[in-house]
């Protein structure tokens, strides 16, 4: 047994530094991987060139500002809506109650549909009973069934965090379905017969196995939730991002317009930018095993 | 004297072309510091017998009892090491070979200690911090193996654990587990496709073949206590009676193969 200890040691000691040459530079090799590359200055020139193409093309007069605003013009309406002066409310009383609602209802969707999920991929009873609901609503447009909610509902907060609730669910809960079959037979096999039982297999086994597909499914679904907001918030609603869009579009006033849509595409990249991190903290693994 | 006894043993799948029978009649003992080491074609449903002794799978007739106590399911008296390692990568080393024991309510502190001294019986107990994603695959296969002491079970059922492995690796890895058996004691039903590694291993060697999968032959054999009093597993590979006997296994194997091929 000695002699197998000393070949491992060997083949797991760290690499030797090599000795930096003259010039302070040392030639490396490497295979090129399809794809590859850092696209961080790209993608800075391309929003540049975007930006610019703008402020020429409304500034030199070729789009007329009920079609494109002026660049400056969205600015005057953020700093308007800083202020409060476009309506009642400023623009962080607005953000506020958009962020109450979809993280309410992703919060929800978190709660609910990840057992849900997991329920559907483990028991032919739960997948039977889940299955042709969830598949029927989730392809309707949440603008259909906003009047049922409405209806059942009420006007108020419950109706616009519901609406977005079932956008968000489905995916999420399909994800953690689908998850469920990235566990191995033989990792299920080995847990039962280290002497663990049913349940231990689904809270040990099966739901670390699903985490990195239930993660994407956090994320597909957060997609869903913010394409929903300004649907939710149509009716009713006091303040919000959504409804800030949405009166401005009564008013025709495009760089109000222009300022929601910033604003929701800003907070939507940033919750992406938390997940991605989120799964390299959670799910290391993922795409080495 | 623990001991597992495989009664009558049928197994049969229904297939779309028809019912095929995977085991027909097996009956087999392993007694206390057995370790007996099926080798036969795909198809013989060695993996099958294997799966019925672990609980994985029902007989269609037949039973399997350990210590006299029917086998009804899958339990933590019976160690199974698969051949892809089936580790549970979310977890480090440690916490994988210490999986059973968390699952059965231990301590941290009382589980980590098993857990310690199964990777230092491995010999790998520089490595409990690791993820899994990070061992070669004798270290992976190694991992499993401590994971299946760790529950301490009567018997280790290991089902073609070195396959994947290289040819280098193999052979350490086949007197690791040589070691390993020697001192814990276990009972081991061990599957392979490797003649040299079945003849090198086995206290008892069947031979099986396939349509329907039954016991053809069983060859008693003792290079394993060889190697463990010698610890020269060279030698013994390539000591004439070891070479006839291969010879002998491989040709009663080829010769089978012949005739089902008529």
């Amino acid at each position: 047994m000695t002699h197998v200890t000393e070949l491992e040691t060997e083949a797991s000691r760290p690499l030797t530094p090599v000795a930096p040459r003259a010039n302070g530079r040392v030639r490396t090799s490497r295979y090129r991987v399809l794809g590859e590359g850092s696209t961080l200055t790209l993608s800075i020139l391309s929003i540049a060139c975007m930006l610019g193409l703008w402020w020429l093309a409304t500034n030199m007069g070729w789009i007329r500002p009920l079609f494109l605003p002026k660049p400056q013009a969205i600015w005057s309406a953020f700093q308007q809506a800083v202020a409060g002066d476009l309506d009642n409310h400023t623009l962080w009383v607005h953000f506020f109650w958009s962020m109450y609602r979809v993280f309410s209802a992703f919060a929800l969707a978190v709660v609910i549909g990840i057992p849900v999920g997991i329920a559907m991929g483990v028991s032919r009873i739960a997948r039977g009973i889940f299955d042709p609901p969830i598949e029927f609503y989730r392809p309707l447009p949440p603008l259909a069934y906003l009047p049922l909610m409405i209806i059942w509902f009420g006007i108020g907060e419950q109706s616009k965090i519901m609406l977005l609730f079932l956008a968000i669910f489905a995916p999420v809960a399909l994800s953690a379905r689908a998850g469920v079959r990235s566990v191995s037979q033989e990792q299920i096999q080995a847990a039962l017969s280290m002497g663990a039982s049913q349940a231990q297999v689904i809270r040990h086994v099966v739901l670390p196995a699903a985490l990195p597909e239930i993660l994407v499914g956090l994320r597909i679904g957060m997609g869903v939730g913010w394409t929903t907001l300004v649907a939710a918030e149509m009716v009713a609603a006091d303040a919000g991002l959504g409804k800030m869009v949405y009166n401005a579009s009564n008013f025709l006033r495009t760089d109000v317009v222009i300022l929601g849509i910033v604003a929701i595409g800003f907070m939507a990249y940033v919750f992406e930018m938390v997940m991605r991190f989120l799964e390299r903290l959670l799910v290391p693994w993922k795409g080495k095993v | 004297m623990p001991k597992l006894e495989v009664r009558d043993l049928c197994v049969r799948y229904q297939t779309a072309s028809g019912i095929v029978e995977a085991l027909s009649n097996v009956n087999l003992t392993i007694n206390d510091r057995e370790f007996v080491v099926a080798i036969g074609a795909s198809g013989c449903g060695k993996t099958t017998l294997l799966s019925v002794i672990a609980g994985f799978l029902t007989p269609s007739e037949g039973e399997v009892r350990l210590d006299g106590k029917p086998v009804t399911g899958p339990g933590a008296d019976r160690g199974v090491v698969f051949q892809r390692h089936a580790l549970m990568p979310w977890l480090n080393v440690l916490d994988n070979v210490a999986f059973g024991l968390k699952m059965r309510g231990l301590s941290r502190q009382a589980r980590y200690a098993i857990a310690r001294e199964k990777l230092a019986l491995v010999g790998l107990a520089d490595f409990e911090s690791k993820m899994i994603y990070e061992l070669s695959g004798g270290m992976q296969q190694r991992v499993g193996i401590a994971r299946a002491l760790a529950s301490d079970p009567e018997v280790l059922l290991m089902d073609e654990p070195l396959g994947a492995l290289d040819a280098l690796t193999r052979e350490q890895v086949q007197e690791l587990i040589l070691d390993v058996w020697h001192r814990t004691g276990k009972m081991v039903f061990f599957i392979t496709h490797s003649v040299e590694e079945a003849i090198f291993l086995a206290t008892r060697l069947i031979v099986m073949t396939p349509r329907p999968g039954k016991i053809e032959k069983v060859y008693e054999l003792d290079f394993c206590h060889r190697y463990i009093a010698t610890r020269d597993a060279r030698a013994v590979k390539s000591s004439p009676d070891f070479i006839r006997m291969r010879e002998e296994v491989l040709g009663e194997i080829q010769r089978r193969e012949a005739l089902s091929t008529v």
